[in-house]
């Protein structure tokens, strides 16, 4: 494997170019799947490539992202924060206020329409935390489609408002109780759906990993976070901010922040990973920082695996960073150097998660709280003429009944 | 020629079809695998697909998953499947051993690591799902080097280019899958399929082994009317989730399900004569 090469000239590289025809980012991506399903990937690459430059299906989901999630999302300069903590001036992008509390539905709203144009009927999706659920179920109903959401059972006691939320909304949720029952257990289980009901069926991923195409896709259409970021910064402040902090369980909300600003390299990028309990216990979801490239979910990338190349069980106090593996491009980003993967303990980002609720009155996810934990320390080892954006992804609702639970709270 | 070679040209020569048994290693228990294998050839298979437990095995249906879960708590490995193979050879020469798995435990020990244990331990080939031949390049060198076949899947949605690129790459048999779904799906249509293998030794002349929905003596009988080999999976490892703590009764139940199933293949056999 390739480590830190600081000698890279960012700005030369076509980022356009990766990845490759094949999927591959660097060893990283590629297509590994069964038989069974290449088929219906070749036929997801085909619709795709075919409408991703089409005028009118980029309108028509610029369209949806403007009228019905309520884009652009705000850039919020939080000031009061900011000054406590001494150091850099930190900029929220507010994935939070999108319709149904996450940048996940960017991508559903995205991969639904392709679904429209592929003539499919039903949609399946593999849900964690339950947002990319809660938006996959969205749109299923905005659209007319049927919607089966697969998520494990530990996933589905801990997010029981997103499980209601889903059932308000028309999909059926169905509980796994294979492996781990969580993150990794759903996504097997989506995908042995998709091989059976492959010829009505889309199966719309929630995060940039899988076969090629999804790592793309996924990114194409997350990308809007990054690119009204970059806008919106230079807006208010005239230039480009120094750092970007985002969280990554499998890395599409940080993906969609980091991409618009790869060839930007005074920017620094930061992806911040569970370490769960603590990296040296073992009990955590940061495979780019302590795992090792192997092959899972359909693509080859950092992943948490055994000595026997089983996967092994991960923690992590939030549900939608409690993955094994991550997205190959973010794999193929630690390798060249171009981004740093750092990891934030369940206790750290659970202490964000009160300093953000009570010094600007916003509740984030536990997912983006890792990233605030991060940012919080990063902005305070720079300057206040710095400044930084943070990737606000998703908003907290979701999470009080976990949180109150941890404090001994009975709601 | 390899033992796979040479199987499906003494099969061939006896106007007989191949009768593939699939149990995972390791389950229920360690002490099983290598004395059921045996049985399993006496009771009429000509060659073993032995499955190496993976922890996600996402394309498989909860049979086989929970087959995978036990042999895993038993710490069943590559290395242990390995030993096993050996064991097994240490009395029978003649049986190819196939193992059937995923990638990542392979990937994990390394290609070339991987193969030259594999090949010393007396296995013939080697099937790993989750890898299309478009990623296969590194893999499929160092197994040849090895003299390990590659056995790949071809599937009822595989379009004829593909077809020819999967067999460019494969060796010692094709495997179709003769459904859609997990292994353990259970409708299966024997015309269907007679349709896709004429179409399928259009482009190859390698040997075409049938797997999915093949659970008892009809259905073998049936498929093995139109292809050279019969693979059994599902409705031998459930034999195995029932009779987790009596091995007699394993060997038993298996042990008649692969006898019946010979008879009416052989009977055919004689009848298409």
């Amino acid at each position: 494997m390739s480590s830190t090469n600081n000698t890279t000239d960012f700005s030369a590289i076509n980022w356009a170019e990766f990845p490759n025809e094949a999927g591959h980012f660097g060893i990283h991506g590629g297509c590994f799947a069964a038989e069974t399903l290449m088929e219906a990937i070749d036929l997801l690459r085909d619709a795709y490539f075919k409408l991703k430059d089409d005028p009118a299906f980029q309108a028509e989901f610029d369209d949806d992202l403007r009228h019905y999630v309520g884009r652009p999302s705000p850039l919020y300069h939080a000031k009061r924060w900011s000054k406590e903590l001494g150091g850099a001036q930190i900029y929220l992008k507010r994935e939070d206020l999108n319709h149904t509390g996450a940048h996940k539905i960017n991508n559903t709203i995205g991969q639904a329409l392709l679904a429209k144009h592929m003539g499919k009927t039903r949609i399946i999706a593999e849900t964690g935390a339950g947002q990319h659920g809660v938006a996959s179920a969205t749109i299923a109903a905005r659209l007319g489609l049927e919607c089966v959401v697969y998520m494990g059972e530990v996933d589905v006691a801990r997010q029981a408002p997103n499980v209601y939320r889903m059932k308000l909304l028309g999909a059926e949720v169905r509980p796994v109780s294979s492996g781990s029952k969580t993150l990794k257990d759903a996504l097997n289980e989506a995908m042995r759906d998709w091989v059976t009901n492959v010829d009505d069926t889309f199966y719309i991923i929630g995060t940039v990993a899988g076969p090629h195409p999804y790592p793309l896709l996924v990114r194409d259409f997350q990308c809007v976070v990054g690119r009204e970021a970059r806008e919106q910064i230079q807006e208010q402040t005239g230039r480009l901010p120094d750092a970007l902090v985002a969280c990554v369980g499998g890395g599409s909300n940080a993906i969609g922040l980091f991409h618009p600003f790869l060839a930007d390299e005074s920017v620094e990028i930061y992806g911040v990973e569970a370490a769960g309990n603590g990296l040296e216990t073992g009990q955590h979801a940061a495979p780019l920082c302590k795992g090792q490239p192997g092959v899972l979910h359909g693509n080859r990338t950092y992943l948490m695996d055994d000595e026997d190349g089983q996967i092994i069980e991960t923690h992590s106090v939030s549900a939608g960073l409690d993955y094994p593996g991550v997205g190959p491009e973010h794999s193929w980003l630690k390798d060249i150097g171009r981004a740093n993967y750092v990891a934030i303990t369940d206790d750290e980002a659970l202490n964000a998660f009160h300093a953000l609720t009570r010094i600007e009155g916003i509740i984030p996810a536990l997912e983006s709280s890792h990233a605030l934990a991060y940012g919080m320390k990063l902005a305070a080892s720079m300057s206040p003429d710095q400044q930084i954006i943070i990737n606000l992804s998703g908003r907290g609702d979701k999470d009080i009944n976990t949180v109150a639970a941890l404090e001994g709270i009975t709601l | 020629m390899s033992r796979l070679a040479r199987c499906f040209e003494n099969l061939k020569a006896n106007n007989k079809t191949a009768l593939i048994p699939y149990i995972a290693a390791g389950d229920p228990d360690l002490s099983v695998t290598v004395p059921l294998m045996h049985h399993m050839v006496k009771q009429g298979a000509n060659i073993i697909e032995l499955g190496v437990p993976f922890s996600d095995p996402s394309a498989d249906g909860p049979t086989i998953q929970l087959s995978m879960e036990r042999a895993l708590a038993q710490h069943i490995s590559v290395l242990k499947v390995l030993a096993m193979v050996k064991e097994f050879r240490q009395t029978n020469t003649d049986t190819p051993v196939v193992l059937m798995g995923y990638l990542n435990p392979i990937e994990k020990m390394g290609y070339a690591t991987f193969a030259t244990a594999a090949n010393e331990a007396g296995v013939d080939g080697v099937l790993t799902v989750d890898l299309p031949p478009e990623e296969s390049d590194d893999f499929v060198k160092e197994m040849k080097a090895n003299k390990l076949d590659c056995i790949f899947l071809i599937a009822p949605t595989t379009i004829e280019s593909r077809i020819s690129k999967i067999a460019e790459y494969g060796s010692g048999f094709l495997y179709y899958v003769s459904l859609k779904g997990v292994t353990g799906s259970s409708i299966l249509d024997v015309e269907a399929v007679a349709q896709k293998l004429e179409q399928i030794r259009s482009i190859t002349a390698l040997p075409l082994a049938v797997g999915f929905g093949i659970k008892d003596e009809a259905s073998a009988t049936a498929v093995g009317k139109v292809a050279d080999a019969v693979v059994v999976g599902s409705a031998i490892v459930k034999k195995i989730e029932a009779n987790t703590d009596d091995s007699g009764k394993i060997m038993q139940e298996i042990g008649d399900l692969l006898l019946s199933m010979r008879k009416g293949m052989d009977n055919m056999t004689q009848e298409k004569v």
